[in-house]
């Protein structure tokens, strides 16, 4: 069985080898949360392997690499002047959106990605965040998926970097990308992609996991499995610390 | 120095938070107010999320109460008679707050009505406080004397059943009035996220004609409770309740009850109430223009499981 599937992977090799395969790796794997948390930096590199010398009188080769957080349904309000005041008026609600997403590339992305490439692999953010249907729900709907990016822009959740990627001799490629403080639990998906002429050469999945560590863990895990304790917990260091201020108090100055 | 909040799940300043819950602080303590309508907003301001910020707004209160009742209590500041017969009714209130909260948000419309209760309510509050005291601080001025003690004026509320006596302030009334206002404070603090002594201490001192002295106690005392039920509810029925977030903001907030109790000593009673005023119209003005301006984000993302809480 074994012999027959090296056999198999014998006489596939000369197709892989007419193409380019990604290497790579990360800093590290694991993100932990602990109360000091403020951010994290992973640097993402890899090396393409080829098996032929690097193709003549073709397009220059191009990377992508995309970090992409837990996705969660979301409702997006718009508040509208009724009445003389402003209230949320209208809400659309959409499938998924990431609650991170960085794009990082090697140039700039409707230059190195065609559109067909693009829909099929989904890189871009407006082909990540999933609305579909959202157009019954208001006649402007466009307008709150752009909405979400920009306040998430804003947040420094969503980020677009072109041109960070350094790639030497079409061969070497690394690229910094930096999680912010306000990160979300759960796995942070890096998607690399090796492009030529606007298509996907090769593209490899990683996964790095962000969880909370240390007191934030046990915290978080109180609060939500023993609930009537933690609250109860949150009462009497409330009261304790009530008490205490007022003894310390009368201490210093009776 | 930054501290990631494991419930708001955003990283923030621990000194910005540890300055907040001490601001809260020293206004618990001086006016004898929870701060509730004051840290929710202020959380909600730097990023925490609304759900959390109430919850743990409301675990604040619990401790800088505690804090500022008990200087009150070796000042005999306490009507403990007075604040049970209110907790009574503050307890029936609050039950039926938190019902017509559920509906409220079952409807989709609790963001705006919790902003209206807050623009009526602090705002009448505090027109009403600011008009008294003021008139009471030119009256005192003037003639040189202190002016009309409230508890000898005999009104509707001095001719009700259950007639009790309540020593510490200086009354013998039926129990029905202070338990009334303690279950409309009770349903108001449910809905609005607070602990509603804004509304307490004039009510005090303007319908039962309660004694200054034993005002700020007597509202504390009984805040303490109903602050503490509402963590508890938060904590098990939305798992909203960042400890974390709690600690730092009480650890600010009870040295500042402290020094807020101390404060409000050296101030006179009138000169207090205008001051209380004054801030109660400064956070109804603020969120009155927040819904007659024009945002200059009209959109915002939420998810779609979260709780819509009550906050301004």
């Amino acid at each position: 069985m074994i012999r027959a599937l090296l056999i198999c992977l014998c006489l596939a090799a000369p197709t892989l080898a007419a193409g380019e395969e990604i290497v790579s790796g990360l800093s590290q794997s694991r993100v932990s949360i602990t109360a000091d948390f403020d951010g994290s930096e992973i640097l993402i590199y890899g090396a393409v392997r080829r098996e032929t010398p690097l193709p003549v009188g073709v397009g220059q080769l191009q990377v992508i690499i995309t970090v992409e957080g837990p996705t969660t349904p979301l409702v997006i309000r718009r508040k509208e002047r009724v009445a003389g005041i402003w209230i949320n008026n209208v809400a659309v609600t959409i499938d998924a959106a990431p609650s991170f997403y960085v794009v990082a590339t090697t140039g700039e992305i409707d230059n190195i990605l065609s559109a067909t490439e693009n829909l099929r692999h989904r890189i871009t953010l407006d082909r990540v965040i999933r609305a579909v249907g959202i157009k019954d729900e208001a006649v402007d709907a466009p307008d709150f998926v752009a909405a979400l990016g920009r306040i998430r822009e804003k947040e420094d959740r969503y980020r677009l970097e072109e041109r960070t990627i350094q790639l030497t001799a079409e061969t070497l490629f690394r690229s910094d990308v930096v999680l912010p403080a306000n990160l979300t639990e759960g796995d942070y998906r890096v998607r690399i992609f090796l492009t030529r002429e606007g298509k996907v050469v090769d593209h490899q999945d990683r996964l790095i996991r962000v969880n909370k560590a240390g007191l934030e863990r046990l915290l978080f895990n109180m609060a939500h499995e023993t609930p009537l304790l933690y609250g109860l917990l949150a009462l009497v260091l409330a009261a304790f610390a009530g008490w205490g201020a007022s003894a310390v108090f009368r201490l210093i100055r009776p | 120095m930054q501290l990631y909040l494991p419930i708001a799940e955003v990283s923030v300043n621990a000194f910005l938070l540890l300055g907040m819950g001490g601001i809260v602080g020293v206004l618990s303590g001086m006016f004898g107010v929870g701060g509730g309508f004051l840290i929710t907003p202020l959380l909600f301001f730097i990023g925490i999320p609304p759900a959390v910020a109430v919850a743990t707004g409301a675990n604040l209160v619990v401790a800088s109460s505690v804090s500022g009742v008990l200087a009150q209590v070796r000042r005999r500041g306490v009507d403990f008679t007075m604040g049970t017969v209110m907790l009574i009714g503050g307890l029936i209130g609050s039950a039926l707050g938190v019902w017509v909260f559920s509906r409220l948000t079952a409807a989709g419309q609790v963001d705006l009505f919790v902003q209206l209760s807050y623009v009526l309510f602090l705002g009448a509050v505090g027109i009403l406080m600011f008009q008294e005291s003021l008139r009471a601080l030119l009256v005192a001025r003037q003639v040189g004397v202190s002016p009309v003690r409230r508890a000898r004026i005999h009104t509707w509320v001095h001719r009700m059943p259950f007639k009790m006596k309540f020593r510490a302030s200086g009354l013998y009334i039926s129990a029905l009035p202070p338990m009334a206002i303690g279950a409309a404070v009770g349903f108001l603090s449910a809905i609005m996220g607070v602990g509603g002594g804004f509304i307490m201490v004039p009510a005090m001192i303007y319908l039962l004609g309660m004694q200054t002295k034993v005002v700020i106690g007597t509202s504390l005392f009984q805040i303490i409770f109903v602050t503490a039920f509402t963590t508890v509810a938060h904590a098990v029925t939305s798992q909203t309740l960042d400890i974390m977030l709690a600690l730092v903001l009480i650890i600010g907030g009870v040295v500042g009850a402290q020094i807020g109790s101390r404060l409000g000593v050296r101030l006179r009673a009138e000169q207090l109430r205008i001051l209380l005023a004054v801030l109660v119209l400064a956070v109804a003005g603020k969120i009155a223009l927040d819904l007659l301006l024009t945002p200059s984000e009209p959109y915002s993302v939420g998810f779609t499981t979260g709780v819509s809480a009550g906050q301004p």
